[in-house]
């Protein structure tokens, strides 16, 4: 009896492990034939996606997933921190539970309702403050992914933030460095990785990010520029495999992009590990 | 103090409460948008009725349920799984290795995006298994997408369980399982609830990973045909509208649905966090 109840909850503690590896194992499986057939130097490097004359690069879609990303990242990261700094060192006790309350808030709602959101108010407006033909664009996307990963980077920071010890602080204030020099010069150095793990984290965030930005990224296979229409990798999966055949080019292809974006994450995953590890160091 | 100093600092101050403002602001824009054109039609003839293609009616009721549903089966799996796994690397594990191997599958699990949840389990559950399009396969999916979370909670709260709860369970000559259904169990009861509100949550918002999985069924069928047949969540339903149909004020109705739902497993949630935090202190 004990025996057998010890083997079911191995059992259990193994599905997980067996999750990671089904996942790898099919999403390798399936991803290679159209990467064979199309040739990978054609496939990852290609600059042109017709579907419909057998045509397959992603290059537009890859760049496009990192520009997006870096756009989200570069613009979130100084929100992020200083809203961070004022959690977890400068505001008062209410302020603080008012501001933690919204970013947790934030990261509840749906990415579907960030992409309704988007579609109906920002896209409208990107298009008359900019005068173009249409607001579905990369900027769109951007700002929509901002939005989303900024809970993240606020709230890992603000944790790390948080966890510098008061010795630091208080031998800098004693040597005559006002709070803000304080806050910034010491504290902010002493929780950087904990705050790199915040915007790493961001980056995995914004890199799978799907329902939101299809719906105001406008969703065309163009090379990226900051006011065109788009296609990321994630949103290229979404957009086609509803209509692609069983067995066709095109549908191992999305999954091929499934491979690509897999390969992404998992690099991203890594260098998160590594610094975790440093920091427990 | 030098004037430069003193202008760093309030520079410093200022882009602190400006980033705080703009993240709240941007919440409460959100959340005042979404009230503002959904409340309209967020009528109880919407809440209660199906679509009907004849006389024109859009219900959202067979929605609804399909996210309950979702909910229900995907929780029946992965709650035995995930508790079980928690219990096996708390209470039974005595290599490290392994524990670290499952954990840093979970870890894995975890940064996954959920797009590619939906790739796999479409590739796994339905061309592979043998599946239809239905709640079965959105859940399955779903029970990979939620097990770390489940995992990490009720590992984290069976680590409050103090040892001598333990020893004196089997001092007094009780087997190791009965300890374990007996004292740690029960002990370790929020944080395998706080898990599961979070999981229920994640369900809630989730879209990606079922629009290839659960599909795109609008339509009132019972419990167990929806099973294997198409059927839209709450989030997918949103997407349809506002994508395919450009139904922006029905999407907004529904979003106004989800945000409440999500409001109110956060409220919760951080309610039974809080008791925890309580207990440990």
């Amino acid at each position: 009896m004990e025996n057998a109840i010890h083997g079911l909850f191995l059992f259990c503690g193994f599905v997980s492990v067996a999750f990671v590896l089904l996942i790898s194992v099919y999403l390798i499986i399936s991803g290679i034939p159209a990467i064979h057939q199309i040739g990978p130097i054609k496939f990852l490097f290609g600059t042109t996606w017709k579907s419909g004359q057998n045509q397959f690069g992603i290059l537009p879609f890859i760049l496009t997933s990192v520009y997006g990303t870096a756009g989200a990242v570069i613009l979130g990261i100084p929100i992020g921190i200083f809203t961070a700094m004022f959690l977890a060192k400068a505001a008062p006790p209410r302020i603080a539970s008012v501001i933690q309350g919204a970013v947790e808030l934030l990261a509840g709602i749906p990415s579907v309702v960030y992409g309704l959101v988007g579609m109906t108010v920002l896209v409208p407006g990107v298009q008359r403050a900019f005068h173009l033909s249409s607001g579905a664009t990369l900027f769109s996307a951007i700002v929509v992914l901002t939005i989303m990963i900024l809970p993240y980077i606020i709230s890992v920071s603000a944790t790390a933030l948080r966890a510098v010890p008061r010795e630091y602080e208080e031998a800098s204030l004693a040597l005559g460095a006002n709070y803000t020099e304080t806050w910034f010069r010491v504290s902010l150095r002493a929780a950087k990785s904990g705050v790199a793990a915040a915007v790493i984290q961001g980056v995995g965030r914004a890199l799978g990010e799907a329902m939101a930005i299809i719906m105001v990224a406008g969703n065309v296979a163009n090379m990226p520029g900051l006011f065109k229409s788009v296609r990321f990798l994630t949103t290229a999966i979404v957009s086609e495999m509803s209509y692609a055949s069983y067995g066709s080019l095109q549908r191992q292809a999305l999954f091929s992009i499934g491979l690509v974006l897999f390969l992404f994450i998992m690099m991203i995953n890594w260098i998160l590990h590594k610094v975790i590890r440093k920091e427990e160091q | 103090m030098s004037t430069h100093r003193k202008n760093m600092d309030r520079l410093l101050r200022g882009l602190m409460g400006l980033c705080s403002g703009i993240t709240c602001l941007v919440l409460l824009m959100i959340i005042g948008y979404i009230l503002y054109r959904g409340i309209p039609r967020l009528t109880w003839n919407l809440l209660s009725t199906e679509p009907n293609n004849l006389t024109g009616n859009i219900g959202i009721l067979p929605n609804i349920l399909n996210t309950l549903y979702i909910i229900f089966v995907a929780m029946i799996i992965v709650l035995p799984l995930g508790v079980g796994a928690a219990i096996y690397l708390t209470e039974y594990s005595t290599s490290r290795k392994l524990t670290n191997l499952i954990s840093f599958a979970a870890e894995i699990l975890t940064g996954i995006p959920s797009i590619l949840f939906g790739l796999v389990g479409m590739l796994i559950f339905i061309q592979i298994g043998g599946l239809k399009q239905g709640i079965l396969a959105g859940a399955l999916t779903l029970v990979l997408m939620v097990l770390p979370t489940i995992i990490s909670n009720t590992r984290e709260s069976l680590l409050t369980v103090p040892r001598s709860y333990r020893e004196g369970a089997l001092a007094l000559g009780s087997s190791k399982w009965h300890m374990i259904r007996t004292v740690v169990l029960p002990s370790a009861l929020d944080g395998i609830i706080t898990g599961c509100i979070l999981s229920v949550g994640r369900i809630t918002s989730e879209s990606a990973a079922l629009l290839f999985t659960a599909g795109f069924g609008l339509k009132m069928i019972g419990f167990v045909q929806a099973l294997q047949s198409s059927s839209a969540t709450l989030t997918v339903a949103l997407y349809i509208y506002a994508s395919e149909r450009g139904a922006y004020d029905i999407a907004f109705a529904i979003a106004i649905v989800l945000m409440a739902l999500t409001l109110a497993l956060n409220l919760i949630a951080s309610k039974t966090a809080k008791k925890i935090q309580e207990k440990r202190g």
